[in-house]
């Protein structure tokens, strides 16, 4: 009797750790979809954009105001706040960081912060600091295999993710477009003198990396169905512990590290305590950076004098 | 040199009038309390952009985790001063919570002071989130509530004297042959360690002693305001610091002062627009960094500009 105790037991605890596998990858694509835009603007200028977080956090509400308002689905929502949101960061790469691109990093960092505030309270400005709840678009469908629950939401962001992760990796890397970015990424005056338009490359990255918010920020409505003003910032945070820990400027590096910090963040919720998740995201951010600075997929850069 | 030059005498004239100037004003109650509250966060905000300045302007150390270190100095000053309520206590609280800061400071900065720029700003922000948490966790710093009725020892006085004594000693280690190696690992870290400097050492001491006056800070800030919880010294506060000191100028302490000067009187004058408040601030930050990314002061001193008797070669 006791082994048979000890048995159901055991894959009570195997089925609640899938679970939180299945509840991590959920979460973490959606921290992948953040990081990938932290990571290519990274890559290209060389900026932490402190703004991202909160053009993700347009992003849901653009995708709420579409479904409340005018009754859209899923999919044209996601899409309307993909472009809205694209939109959105070239011209807070034209106004805020192009004049500056000569300048210190620290004042474009400033600036980035600026921005980021900006954003946040103009947003506060006009729909209020309460936390809003987001319209029911998918089916609440269950799938259950065994004990561990999958819903119809965690297949969706999955699914979203793979199908843009996919597109971007088309883009970067068969395009002539993504050409151009990987050049100016690796030198940006020799890209300027083979021909390439450095100022359109840049807005260009801008636009890719911030459309990828825009459809994190309706995923994480859909997700978590609450969305606030101040809802990018953390997030935000967290998706460039996650760009870090992939490797800074490479793109499945950004894959692999939302993930993780995804799978990191529910199996300390699950297992331990949930108050000292935000914590664990940010110890296990310096130790990596600590262990292995350029992260997961990155380059080793040689000092040079 | 003698200690009573006329730069020195003048200096501690200048001082005393300041402070009796704003003492009248107190008693005579031309200065309401309502502002006596934004002379208390100028005074505080001074000690903190200039700790700051020390870590990111003078030693060119990036860092985003300074409210750690003002939290760590806060809780340890309440507590004390809750335990013991007197100015005795209040003053033990001090330069307990600041001893504390520094040695979190030192044993967290040995092992991040190694990452460079952008790396060790995300650590230092990292490691002052993870602070919070601790907080916001521990038992006897009564978690997400926060210490409630902590006694108010802080008055125009000490504040004063603290903020004089931090911008006296740190302007002074600037000019220490210490302060110059850090100044020099700004300039060029592999020069500076070429020429047999300790950059680590050096780092580590900056960071330290910048870790030290947030505490006083910190400190200072909870007897003031009666009230703590974790939420005060987040990631906000962090950047509010940062702002201070990068508007004023990396590398000059009287541009962080009259930052932080500027600052408190356009927060305090825009309190009256409460939902546009941050609005505007933003706009402004994003519109000072556009046309003057080098701060109010780049590396200058407003002393600079006028000098007293001797004068002396500064190295920029």
């Amino acid at each position: 009797m006791l082994t048979c105790f000890i048995a159901t037991k055991g894959g009570a605890t195997l089925d609640q750790f899938l679970q939180q596998i299945v509840n991590g990858v959920s979460l973490g694509s959606i921290y992948a979809l953040v990081a990938l835009g932290y990571t290519m603007v990274y890559g290209i200028i060389k900026l932490i954009n402190f703004a991202h977080g909160d053009v993700y956090m347009v992003g849901a509400y653009v995708g709420f105001a579409v479904t409340t308002y005018l009754g859209l689905g899923f999919i044209p929502a996601l899409i309307i706040s993909m472009v809205t949101c694209a939109v959105l960061g070239m011209s807070i790469e034209k106004i805020a960081y192009k004049p500056l691109r000569n300048s210190t990093r620290i004042a474009v960092l400033i600036t980035a912060i600026g921005v980021s505030l900006l954003l946040e309270y103009t947003m506060m400005y006009f729909v209020g600091p309460e936390v809003r709840s987001y319209p029911k678009l998918l089916s609440p469908k269950v799938f259950k295999f065994g004990n561990i629950i999958i819903n119809m939401q965690q297949i969706y962001i999955v699914l979203t993710t793979i199908v843009l992760m996919i597109i971007l990796q088309y883009v970067v890397n068969k395009t002539k477009v993504g050409k151009a970015m990987r050049a100016v990424s690796a030198d940006k005056d020799a890209a300027q003198l083979m021909g390439i338009k450095v100022d359109n490359t840049i807005s260009f990255t801008f636009a890719i990396g911030s459309a990828l918010a825009g459809a994190g920020g309706v995923l994480v409505g859909i997700y978590y169905n609450s969305i606030d003003p101040l809802m990018g910032m953390m997030p935000g945070l967290k998706a460039f512990v996650a760009a870090v820990f992939g490797g800074i400027g490479s793109i499945p590096g950004a894959m692999i590290g939302g993930l993780s910090i995804g799978m990191l963040e529910t199996l300390v919720s699950g297992y331990g305590n949930s108050m000292y998740r935000d914590a664990a995201v940010f110890a296990f951010l310096i130790l990596i950076l600590i262990l292995k600075p350029s992260g997961l997929l990155g380059k080793n850069t040689k000092e040079k004098v | 040199m003698k200690v009573l030059n006329k730069r020195n005498i003048l200096t501690l004239i200048i001082i005393v009038a300041i402070y009796a100037l704003v003492q009248v004003l107190i008693t005579t109650k031309v200065i309401s309390s309502f502002y006596e509250i934004t002379i208390a966060t100028i005074c505080i905000n001074i000690i903190l952009a200039v700790s700051l300045n020390l870590v990111t302007g003078f030693t060119g150390q990036f860092s985003l985790g300074h409210a750690g270190f003002m939290s760590i100095g806060a809780y340890a000053g309440a507590l004390v001063n809750m335990s013991m309520k007197s100015t005795t206590g209040f003053l033990i609280g001090i330069i307990l919570g600041a001893i504390v800061a520094a040695i979190v400071g030192i044993i967290i900065g040995i092992p991040t002071l190694r990452l460079k720029g952008d790396y060790l700003a995300i650590a230092t922000l990292g490691m002052a989130e993870i602070i919070r948490v601790v907080f916001l966790n521990m038992e006897i710093t009564n978690g997400a509530a926060g210490l409630n009725g902590i006694p108010r020892f802080t008055n125009w006085l000490w504040l004063y004297v603290f903020t004089v004594l931090t911008l006296i000693l740190i302007s002074n280690f600037v000019k220490s042959s210490q302060g110059r190696a850090c100044i020099s690992i700004r300039e060029d870290e592999i020069a500076a360690e070429s020429m047999g400097i300790n950059t680590t050492r050096y780092k580590v001491m900056a960071f330290a002693l910048g870790a030290f006056f947030a505490g006083i800070a910190g400190a200072l800030y909870s007897s003031y305001f009666y009230f703590i919880n974790p939420t005060m010294f987040g990631f906000q506060k962090s950047i509010d610091i940062l702002v201070i000191v990068v508007f004023g100028g990396l590398g000059s302490m009287t541009g962080s002062v009259i930052a932080a000067v500027l600052l408190a009187v356009i927060t305090t004058l825009l309190q009256s627009l409460s939902s546009l408040r941050m609005i505007i601030y933003a706009l402004l930050l994003i519109v000072i960094m556009l046309f003057r990314p080098q701060g109010l002061l780049g590396t200058k001193e407003i002393t600079d500009m006028f000098k007293f008797g001797k004068k002396y070669e500064r190295v920029e």
